[in-house]
């Protein structure tokens, strides 16, 4: 569903990405790891047009990415973003986050949308936090916020992007297992991460990026388990074992 | 001292009138350099380089034109290009122009203040340019921009005196035209001077408000 091929990216003179080629099949979770700076992020942001790409080509269910066309709005409605940094409007409450897309975006009926609203924040055990405030919430909640942000434009699928790296060591949890229940639920997802517990227990690919391009990627109990290349094997013992 | 209470008994009721027209003219002139002040800063943070640079343009040739000129321009040379405004109208038109540069700048301070990652938030559940402005970074901006707006408040109604010069009879010239006919210019510039301090004391507090809650988040 998710297709790119031979993807070329450049910030002025460094180049990001060096020829990314990689698809998404519908339904399958895909973990991209590697060290920072490697283009991680850069691939999920190109994927929804939030950065553009200089060569190669990226398609969504057969539609190309391109973010100045009109179709990219229809794009972002398909596949959803979750930040590192939360990213909710603080001037609005939780509730109001999550159907912001829906009413204003998709121009759902109030009632419905309030309705639908309500059943995903509970979906992600926030229900008694529908009419707080961003800053009112600890960092995993707001994430889980946002999760059910991106769910309120029912895409087919989700990315996120270091969806814990900003998180206090403790509320990572709470967050990974509202992320494992989608995943059970056939919810195709590409998630740029670190947290290898994860990849390996719930990614059915993972792709390991060292330098803007992949390094190696197949089945994540292989890929992390028993890594073929030099690259993966030291960047696997480092954020393994970082003593 | 006697002398002042007498003069202000007999001068109230006439700068009084001078006040209501420097009220229209504040008013007038504040809601129209807010209107255009947000047309110019929209368009100079558009991704539109024409737009952009039009604007940041003719917020520099505004800012470059004294006042009192832009008011004589608007009052005595339209008409020669068959554009006859009352001079209520072009004291309006020309503070509310004269003024637009500044709240340009100041809601384009306000706008970029925004963290990137709201716009991209935005973007991400497929919202446009206009949509993302209106629900996610004006209502934002409001917060960043209202204490210097409220400072323009106070400006402009100082400002307004300068109508006086294209014969708006404000509080200013109304003042002025007793003075000369009375020569009680103590009693007459006091009292104007006071009454400019006392429609000037709300807005000051507004401005007070605005920073306390400004500073809260």
């Amino acid at each position: 569903m998710i297709e790119l091929d031979d993807v070329h990216k450049s910030f002025g003179k460094v180049e990001v990405l060096k020829g990314i080629t990689a698809s998404v099949e519908k339904g399958e979770v895909v973990c991209i790891i590697g060290p920072s700076g490697s283009g991680k992020s850069t691939i999920l942001r190109c994927i929804n047009g939030l950065e553009s790409y200089d060569r190669g080509g990226i398609s969504v269910e057969g539609t190309r990415v391109d973010r100045n066309a009109p179709s990219i709005v229809s794009i972002r409605t398909q596949v959803s973003m979750v930040f590192q940094r939360f990213n909710l409007f603080p001037h609005r409450t939780a509730l109001e986050n999550v159907v912001e897309g829906p009413l204003y975006v998709k121009k759902e009926p109030r009632v419905q949308a309030m309705e639908r609203g309500r059943a995903l924040l509970a979906q992600v055990g926030l229900a008694e936090k529908a009419d707080m405030h961003p800053p009112q919430l600890s960092g995993g909640q707001q994430q889980r916020v946002a999760i059910a942000r991106a769910l309120a434009m029912q895409p087919k699928a989700i990315l996120f992007d270091e969806p814990t790296s900003a998180l206090d060591p403790e509320l990572v949890g709470e967050v990974l297992s509202v992320m494992r229940k989608l995943a059970d639920d056939g919810m195709t997802m590409v998630v740029v991460t670190h947290e290898m517990g994860f990849a390996r227990d719930v990614a059915d690919r993972v792709l390991f990026i060292d330098g803007g391009v992949i390094v190696e990627q197949g089945p994540a109990k292989s890929v992390l388990n028993q890594p073929q290349h030099a690259r993966t094997q030291d960047f696997l013992r480092r954020v393994l074992h970082p003593l | 001292m006697q002398g002042f209470w007498r003069d202000t008994v007999e001068f109230f009721p006439i700068l009084l009138n001078g006040v209501a027209l420097t009220i229209v003219v504040t008013i007038g002139s504040l809601i129209l350099s807010t209107l255009l002040g947000l047309v110019w800063a929209l368009m100079r943070v558009s991704d539109i380089g024409f737009l952009a640079g039009l604007s940041a343009s003719v917020i520099n040739v505004i800012r470059g034109i004294p006042i009192i000129v832009l008011l004589f321009y608007l009052y005595f040379v339209m008409p020669d290009l068959g554009v006859t405004l009352t001079a209520l109208q072009a004291a309006i038109l020309g503070l509310g122009i004269a003024y637009s540069a500044y709240q340009a700048e100041n809601f384009r301070a306000g706008i970029e203040a925004i963290d990137k990652g709201q716009i991209e938030a935005a973007q991400t559940i497929g919202m446009g340019w206009w949509l993302t402005m209106r629900r996610v970074v004006l209502p934002q901006a409001v917060r960043i921009v209202l204490p210097p707006y409220g400072n323009v408040m106070i400006m402009m109604l100082k400002d307004s005196s300068q109508a006086s010069t294209i014969t708006v009879a404000e509080l200013a010239l109304q003042g002025k035209l007793i003075a000369s006919s009375t020569f009680k210019n103590t009693s007459v510039f006091t009292l104007v001077a006071l009454m400019y301090l006392t429609m000037s004391i709300p807005l000051i507090l507004l401005v007070r408000h605005f920073e306390k809650r400004a500073g809260k988040r």
